[in-house]
């Protein structure tokens, strides 16, 4: 999907989108309602027993810890926690749901009507064609190159998982032309938080940061590993498009099966554009769930919902309703550490970082709590020094590695280590960077390295003096050049001189120095 | 020598303990009577010889070896086929559950059994509770021993029957609207529901979650006191069980009613279909408890009539979603050759479900249904709403409540089975007692002229408190000092002493000859 056929149909058409995102607890040990492991994977129907499995006669006992964990993501999400609330239970037939309900909330979700903002900014803000009067409006915050919107969070509620269907014969393992299916309900029971958003996101890349600064607040409160690949966080979408200046609502689909924050985007993007096409053809929009299909880079009806289920909620009587104080709400709010955006105005107001590095930093707490490890052991007045190298050097390589930065070689006393040795003058930039390199092939110290590879930068007036004059000698036909004009030979000298120096002349010194000769 | 199936249970653990008779041989018995009478009376879906020898023979060791048993040590104890336990199967009286096994244990079953009961077997029941005469078993119906051509009660009629005649000495049912006593009074034994939470229903195929609770048979009060002590208490695998502390129900059953305020449910007695014979030995009882220095006074439970409509809507809405996981899918019945998942539901249910278990699954499914929500089940949880109030203002001015336990003696098999709101009116008197989920007892209190079978007095308490409904039981027990063996066991022992009796004139008659 081309980003200019997404721009000519927002310029005609503004999307509606709101967001299902269920998560899974996997904080929790056990399931939601046995004391079966929660685990992802493994041999299909090890992590089971009646409970989970719905054998006869079996009950359900609620699981306190994710009760706990639920209300905290309410908190770090500013909803309202209920004081009176009560599982219910959903009712339909499924091969993959042992007991054929879904124990679930229906009119008394643990937490309701919070919020949670949302950054915008790069070639992904563009998408948002109103942002300007939006922003005169005061319905965004922020400029023109970069904005804030809050979305409103309906409701968490908190309900069990189900198990997982193996369609065998069938095209790319769906159940169309299966010839049979398998169940495996090692997933079945695990704690699955169901997160609703009010219809407030307005571009597929509105969608995509929501979704990802909720993951963020997941991670910092430790509730999940927010697996998009495994499926500890998976986001459904609901979408419809009215013309720009219209109050009223289209119809909605429902967009399934994205399983990356891409997708997310490139989902809805597609979505959106097909809904303008179908209404520029004068059609209409069926209500129906659509899958998106990654390779095809499209999506395709899955089933219809005209004729809307009956799920026959009714309170679970196998469990009496949950009755919350404000003292218990009150402990658990002082259980909240610190979220993605408090640490984000932290870093801007005590350590003087410019707020883009913040959002950076904070986008992923494992890289801010690596940040702050490493500005303890180099000192707050480098702060600036260690993010430019935690942004830059060291997010390449966590990207390149695939790994998280608790699990980097580069240990944060390392890096505040190169960061001395650099801002210090003992070495150079370059310099830096090869002992960084160096220190994630070997695991040495910094220190270590530059000992054994004798790197001290020089900047010795003299000695730099002597090769400089040496260089100057060599290479007569340049020298005149550049005294006729040819300034940009000032690199080729420099270059020259830190070859003979074997990259360890400091590198103002050099420039100064052949300034003053060849001037 | 005394037959040991006429002993009650706390006979039968006095004298296993004190060695004067081996739990093997108390077994040996039971199974004996077993052979002798359930050809004809059908308590039983499955025997567990094993299971009851095994126990036996560690019973056995422990009392030589003097090392200390269980307060049930050597009874035979008999569970409601509805109950899971590791090695035998669970019907609960259904087609659909026919292929299936146990793979864990009921909390009461295995507390029963810990407390040194040992499993005779698994009892016959309406399939899935749904009954008050065990005809609508999948396995054909249990006899009363009173009279083979009349029903036991139900659902929980094969535990009744067993405990009747002597099979079992204590017994487990369910009672989720008087699945417990209703039987009970049909068949003159002891019946307990004890309160809401009580007893853990873990492992009970359920049928009313917010209704069903587990309770005792036994041929005396003191047997059920005992049987309810052993299987009380918090379970954590049940969430609705309670906390509240497990008491010597055993202990003070002897105290009397003296100054003991028992309140007549007199708006109850005016409902449809009550039998002369019962209503006299209703009023008989309430005079005995005068009589011992009762306060007995009337007292109106006015929404209580509106039980029996309040309950046909949420037990089986409860029911129809418990029921939804008999599905073919994971275990018991799977229709051969199913086109696709829809087929496989339909045709699995359709053929594993009896015609009383899919009126019960259409009715609570339409009851839960978008739209008709407000009007069914709001409604109904309104009323037992007001049930409930009902039962603690009346608490605040009596310590138990009599009614009869079930409208007429035991009725004939077939009597009512075409006309399924008369099958519904059995359970009139004992369905508000599961609305409000307080304890009940049904306690036998006269044997009816005209027929010769027994008749229950219910009586009810308060929250937690099965002490006094007990105590008040067994006054009525004490008093009544009836015989409550079943006509065909009465022929049995006698056959047994004429046979006894004939062995000793020949052994006789040899000693003589010799
Ligand atoms: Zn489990």
């Amino acid at each position: 999907m081309a980003a200019d056929r997404l721009t000519d149909v927002m310029e005609r058409y503004e999307a509606v989108i709101g967001l299902e995102i269920h998560t899974e607890i996997t904080a929790s040990r056990t399931k939601m309602f046995c004391g079966c492991p929660v685990a992802f994977g493994g041999e299909p129907n090890t992590r089971v027993c009646p409970v989970c499995l719905g054998m006869p006669g079996a009950l359900p006992v609620p699981n306190e810890a994710a009760i706990e964990w639920t209300v905290l993501a309410g908190l770090a999400t500013e909803c309202d926690i209920a004081l009176w609330s009560q599982f219910h239970r959903k009712q339909y037939f499924y091969p993959d749901m042992p007991k054929d309900y879904q124990i679930s909330q229906y009119d008394l979700p643990f937490c309701s009507d919070g919020r949670v903002s949302v950054e915008v900014d790069g070639p992904g803000a563009a998408e948002r064609l109103d942002r300007g009067h939006a922003l005169e409006s005061g319905l965004l915050t922020g400029d023109a190159e970069a904005y804030t919107t809050v979305i409103g969070i309906t409701r968490i509620h908190l309900e069990e998982d189900t198990g997982k269907m193996v369609h065998v014969g069938g095209a790319e393992g769906r159940i169309a032309g299966a010839d049979y299916s398998l169940v495996d309900f090692n997933r079945a029971g695990t704690p699955l938080m169901e997160l609703v958003t009010e219809p407030d996101i307005r571009t597929p890349e509105e969608a995509r940061r929501f979704a990802q600064k909720l993951r963020q607040i997941w991670l910092a409160l430790g509730v999940s590993d927010c697996s998009m690949e495994e499926g500890s966080l998976r986001v459904d979408a609901n979408v419809s498009i009215r013309p720009r200046g219209a109050t009223g609502l289209g119809t909605k689909t429902e967009v399934k099966n994205m399983n990356s924050f891409k997708s997310l985007h490139d989902a809805l993007a597609y979505e959106i554009v097909r809904q303008a096409e179908v209404l520029d053809a004068g059609g209409v929009i069926q209500q129906e769930t659509r899958h998106w299909d990654v390779g095809a880079k499209r999506t395709s009806a899955l089933r219809s919902k005209e004729e809307a289920h009956d799920y026959r909620y009714f309170p679970e009587p196998d469990m009496v309703p949950f009755q919350f104080t404000e003292e218990w709400i009150a402990a658990l709010a002082g259980r909240l550490p610190e979220l993605p955006d408090a640490r984000k105005a932290r870093f801007v107001a005590e350590l003087g970082l410019p707020a883009q590095d913040a959002v950076v930093l904070t986008s992923d707490t494992a890289l801010a709590t690596y940040f702050e490890d490493a500005v303890a052991a180099a000192g707050a007045e480098r702060a600036k020094a260690v993010a430019n190298w935690v942004t830059g050097e060291f997010a390449a390589h966590l990207n390149a590695a695939g790994i998280g930065a608790d699990a980097s070689p580069v240990t944060p006393g390392a890096l505040a280590e190169i960061v001395e040795l650099v801002d210090g003058g003992t070495l150079s930039a370059r310099q830096g960077r090869e002992v960084f390199s160096a220190v994630i092939e070997t695991g040495m110290a910094p220190s270590a390295i530059v000992e054994q590879r004798g790197m001290r930068q020089v900047s010795d007036s003299a000695a730099i003096e002597a090769v400089v004059d040496r260089v100057l000698a060599a290479n007569p036909d340049e020298v005149a050049r550049y005294r006729d004009g040819k300034t940009g030979l000032m690199g080729f000298f420099v270059g020259q001189v830190m070859k003979e120096m074997r990259g360890q002349a400091n590198p103002g010194v050099v420039n100064d120095v052949l300034r003053a000769r060849l001037g | 020598m005394i037959d040991l199936n006429t002993l009650t249970a706390r006979e039968v653990r006095d004298r296993v303990v004190a060695g004067d008779v081996s739990a093997r041989e108390v077994a040996e018995a039971a199974f004996g009577r077993i052979e002798a009478v359930d050809a004809s009376v059908h308590a039983f879906l499955e025997l567990t010889p094993e299971i009851a020898y095994e126990a036996a023979g560690r019973i056995d060791a422990a009392v030589a070896a003097g090392e200390p048993v269980g307060p049930l040590a050597g009874v035979p104890v008999a569970l409601k086929d509805n109950m899971n336990l590791v090695g035998t199967h669970t019907t609960a009286g259904s087609k659909i559950l026919g292929p299936y096994r146990s793979v864990y244990d009921c909390t009461a079953a295995r507390r029963l059994l810990d407390a040194g009961g040992m499993l005779v077997g698994k009892c016959n029941l309406d399939e899935f509770a749904f009954g008050s005469s065990t005809e609508n078993s999948a396995y054909g119906p249990t006899h009363n021993p009173w009279d083979l051509s009349r029903v036991p009660g139900g659902s929980s009629g094969g535990s009744a029957a067993a405990v009747s005649a002597g099979m079992a000495a204590i017994a487990l049912g369910s009672d989720t609207g008087g699945s417990i006593r209703q039987p009970g009074a049909l068949t003159g034994t002891v019946a307990l529901k004890p309160t809401y939470g009580r007893v853990s229903r873990y492992g009970v195929i359920a049928f009313g979650s917010s209704l069903d609770q587990i309770g005792p048979f036994g041929k005396s009060v003191e047997d059920c006191a005992l049987a309810l002590e052993a299987i009380a208490g918090k379970d954590p695998l049940d969430a609705t069980s309670a906390a509240e502390p497990v008491r010597s129900y055993a202990a003070g059953l002897g105290e009397g009613v003296e100054g003991l305020r028992v309140g007549i449910v007199s708006d109850l007695l005016d409902v449809e279909g009550c039998a002369p014979e019962v209503r006299a030995a209703f009023y008989a009882a309430a005079e005995t408890f005068a009589s011992l220095g009762a306060e007995v006074g009337e007292v109106r439970l006015p929404t209580a009539r509106h039980g029996l409509a309040a309950y046909y809507i949420i037990g089986p809405a409860e029911a129809s979603s418990n029921l939804a996981r008999f599905d073919g899918i994971r275990y018991g019945h799977r229709a051969a050759d199913a086109t696709d998942v829809l087929d496989l539901y339909t045709r699995s249910r359709a053929e594993g479900f009896g015609p009383e278990t899919i009126r019960r699954v259409m009715l609570g499914t339409y009851a839960l249904s978008a739209g008709y929500y407000d009007a069914y089940y709001g409604q109904a949880q309104k009323a037992r709403t007001r049930i409930i109030d009902d039962y603690r203002a009346a608490f605040e001015h009596f310590d138990v409540l009599i009614t009869p336990t079930a409208p007429s003696v035991a009725f004939k098999l077939g009597e009512k089975a075409d006309d399924p709101y008369a099958m519904y009116l059995s359970d009139v008197y004992t369905i508000p007692v599961n609305l409000a989920g307080v304890c009940a007892v049904s306690v036998p209190c006269a044997l009816d002229e005209a027929s010769g079978l027994p008749i229950g007095l219910q009586i009810t308490g308060d929250y937690f408190d099965e002490a006094t409904i007990l105590r008040a039981a067994a006054a009525i027990e004490a008093e009544r000092a009836l015989d409550l063996t079943p006509p065909l066991v009465t022929e049995l022992l006698d056959a047994q002493a004429a046979e006894a009796g004939m062995a000793a004139q020949r052994d006789a008659a040899l000693r003589a000859e010799g």
